[in-house]
């Protein structure tokens, strides 16, 4: 008598949020000033996370479900116009 | 039937023979004694334009062995050969290799671990790596050599098994003896293997991550059940795929184990490799001197093969073990293993395990004979009082294995 | 024919957020640099590193790219198959190792010389981010001399090896430094390693923020600053030939060191002895700059 015989294998697939909604993490948020921001897109550049794009009116924009806090954009901003502000209190 | 060439060739030029035949696409090797001819030989056949494959002269055998790994997932049907230190120093690439679930093909020309040196027969290396997930088929012949790592592609890559494997040759008495081989044309094992279908690979236009993180709580026990399932099933895969082969090229090895005159046999010989050989030979002069007796080859070693040795053995009056390698303070890896097989089995025979052979140590028939003897009085008068004994020792050091007082 | 910030911005990464990655990781800064230049026809085998944990555990991936993970001694070995497979089924693949230090200086370094030495046609990317941070903070080879880890409590004595060199020493056709502090240098290297046929490596420098002690937000100008002090200097070596590619007016070495915890045990004598080998090297650099071929 055969039996059935599965192949179980350690084959993951690409996912956003592969970790969770690691927005979580975050005890800072970056917020950008538009009027100030000069397009360079250096923030987009060195964000670890990947989490900022291209936003409809042509400004950056970050998405906060996974963006980790980390404060890189606004250390590398060149016009200062990120700001890294506290999440809670 | 297919017909093929006769050649007079040592084990080392049927190994490579038989990977050329095989069409084996990436080959990573790294000399060692008594390995080197292997790939020798298969460099020679790639240079020279006979043989289609990619040869990576690595730098060591952890590196053989990883780069056979990354060859296969990338769809390639692969090949590599070693023998004791080297097989051991790829030890934790081995199970990588049966966790990748990727059908590599090794010859293994096994030879005695140092230190001290030792360049001779011994199974201590294969043995040692028993629990790597890898088969394991101990073959006594060249031309054993040839069909079985031909046959053992078709059972590796079978979609139900996905395991790599070895194939077990001894030091010199096969590597580097002469034997007559029936060499098959390549267009009937193109025939009789088809190409490999892997169970997963690296694609860009198909991304997958293979081997992340895998948490208690998600599939890593199953992971290995599935991986001993596999191994499982492939002795069922091993008994079709010697039927097809038989039917196609004429030759019939066995499949897990082969047997000899064992119908109607009071007692049975068990052993493997080229010691079977000499075993056979025992066997015949025995029956002419009227004694009951028969051989049971163990090629299998993984997968074991349960169920042939539970009925092969159920009711004989004694069965005699020799291993060619020592788990220490525990017994023959062989041994050991068959008496857990009949451990549970009503009208289970008396067994005596003998380790003996290592290093080179010479065993021929009329060894197999000595033991068989000894075995054979000592379960009529019931002093089977150890759990294995060494045998062929020298003298001082053999009277102090069979005093009394080193009872376990 | 440098690439510009609209040049990158046309092209994906195989970076997907919501990593397991730390807040301010170098080395997701650099991963993200790199498979944006390399593209998707990428292949990534990724030894036993923070990379190998990164990705998030199975069964979802924070990479899009085909990676296969591998055991920490033999990256360059399994790369080398990949790419053997990949050559007889006559596919062009990039083929890559993403590694971090301790599997590139230590206990990868015979299956990367082996490769190297073979002239397979990969692309070898160290991330150094100087110590075996995976397993939490050990030192490695590639550990500065001075820098404090769990392993060398008062401050490691022996100065790190200069694995790029090792490199260039077997004769490869090109062997770069680059730095996540200086990301379009990293990027212009890679983009013209993809164009070499041979055994081509990258050393990048990758800050940490929990190894290194500083913080989080700093990373990319730490990378900047290790440049900027001579402390990690940038160059390329092409077929033998030496050219450094940032010639930043020095900084203090200080200004590096003093926002990192890892250097605080550091004495003025030992910041005088680390700035004169730090010159000294970049006037070896110099040198070697304005020969023909230095291997």
């Amino acid at each position: 008598m055969r039996f059935e015989v599965p192949i179980v294998i350690p084959v993951s697939k690409p996912r956003k949020g592969s970790s969770g909604e690691t927005g979580l993490w975050r005890v800072e948020r970056p917020i950008i000033n538009e009027s100030k921001c000069i397009k360079c897109w250096l923030c987009w550049l060195y964000c670890p996370e990947e989490v900022i794009s291209e936003g409809e009116n042509g400004f950056p924009v970050i998405d906060l479900s996974y963006c980790k806090g980390c404060g890189v954009c606004a250390d590398v901003c060149p016009a200062k116009a990120i700001e890294m502000v506290r999440e809670y209190g | 039937m297919a017909e093929g060439e006769w050649n007079i060739i040592t084990g080392n030029h049927a190994a490579a023979l038989a990977a050329k035949l095989a069409r084996v696409n990436v080959v990573a090797a790294y000399p060692i004694t008594p390995q080197t001819t292997v790939v020798e030989y298969l460099a020679s056949f790639i240079e020279s334009g006979y043989m289609n494959a990619e040869y990576i002269r690595v730098e060591s055998e952890h590196s053989a062995m990883a780069a056979v790994i990354g060859a296969a997932a990338a769809g390639a049907r692969t090949f590599t050969a070693t023998s004791s230190q080297g097989l051991v120093y790829m030890s934790e690439v081995l199970h990588w290799a049966a966790g990748s679930r990727a059908p590599v093909g090794m010859a293994v020309i096994n030879r005695a671990l140092g230190p001290p040196w030792n360049i001779h027969v011994d199974h201590q290396d294969s043995m040692s790596q028993r629990d790597t997930g890898w088969m394991q088929i101990y073959v006594s012949s060249n031309q054993e050599v040839l069909d079985t790592i031909i046959m053992m592609y078709k059972v590796a890559e079978h979609p139900d098994v996905m395991l790599p494997f070895m194939v077990c040759l001894d030091a010199f008495v096969l590597s580097h003896t002469f034997m007559p081989v029936n060499v098959p044309r390549q267009e009937d094992v193109d025939e009789f293997l088809p190409p490999f279908r892997p169970a997963w690979i690296l694609d860009p236009s198909d991304p997958i991550i293979y081997g992340s993180l895998v948490l208690p709580d998600e599939e890593y026990q199953e992971m290995r059940w599935s991986m001993d399932l596999s191994m499982k099933r492939a002795l069922d895969v091993m008994e079709d795929v010697a039927e097809e082969f038989h039917e196609k090229f004429g030759r019939y090895h066995g499949a897990a184990i082969m047997k000899y005159r064992m119908s109607d046999a009071e007692y049975v010989i068990l052993t493997s490799a080229t010691l079977a050989s000499e075993a056979e030979v025992a066997v015949d002069m025995m029956r002419d001197e009227g004694i009951s007796v028969g051989l049971l080859k163990l090629r299998s070693f993984r997968p074991f093969p349960h169920r042939d040795i539970k009925e092969s053995l159920q009711g004989r009056k004694g069965v005699v073990v020799i291993d060619r390698s020592i788990s220490f303070s525990s017994g023959g890896p062989i041994g050991t293993e068959v008496k857990s097989s009949l451990y549970d089995v009503s009208g289970a025979p008396p067994i005596v395990n003998y380790i003996s052979g290592l290093g080179g140590r010479d065993l021929t028939y009329n060894d197999v004979i000595a033991m068989f003897k000894d075995a054979v009085s000592r379960i009529a008068s019931g002093r089977v009082r150890k759990p294995y004994y060494w045998y062929k020792l020298k003298p001082e050091y053999q009277r102090i294995e069979l005093a009394e007082e080193v009872i376990i | 024919m440098s690439l510009t910030i609209h040049d990158l911005r046309k092209r994906s990464s195989s970076y997907l957020p919501g990593s397991a990655a730390c807040p301010g990781c170098g080395a997701t800064i650099a991963f993200r640099i790199a498979s944006r230049v390399l593209g998707p026809n990428t292949v990534y085998v990724i030894p036993a590193c923070c990379s190998s944990i990164i990705q998030s555990p199975y069964p979802r991936s924070a990479f899009s790219a085909p990676v296969l993970n591998f055991a920490f001694a033999a990256a360059a070995a399994a790369a080398s198959g990949v790419y053997r497979a990949y050559k007889f089924q006559g596919r062009d693949v990039n083929v890559v190792v993403w590694a971090g230090d301790g599997g590139t200086v230590d206990i990868g370094i015979q299956a990367l010389s082996g490769a190297a030495e073979r002239g397979e046609d990969i692309i070898y990317i160290c991330y150094d981010n100087e110590a075996y941070m995976n397993t939490g903070i050990q030192r490695s080879g590639a550990t500065p001399k001075g820098a404090v880890t769990k392993t060398t409590p008062t401050g490691k004595r022996e100065m790190p090896k200069d694995m790029p060199m090792i490199v260039a020493a077997h004769g490869v056709p090109y062997v770069a430094t680059a730095s996540v502090g200086y990301p379009f240098d990293l990027a212009n290297k890679l983009e013209k390693a993809k164009k070499i046929r041979g055994f081509k490596y990258i050393h990048i420098l990758s800050p940490c923020p929990p190894g290194w002690d500083f913080p989080v937000e700093k990373t990319a100008e730490l990378g900047k600053l290790a440049v900027d002090t001579y402390f990690w200097p940038l160059y390329e070596i092409e077929n033998g030939k030496l050219r450094i590619t940032i010639k930043p007016r020095k900084r203090p070495v200080k200004d590096f060191l003093t926002v990192q915890g890892r250097f605080s045990s550091l004495k003025e004598e030992d910041i005088e002895e680390l700035e004169k080998r730090i010159m000294e090297k970049w006037n070896s650099l110099l040198q070697l700059e304005s020969m023909e071929r230095i291997f």
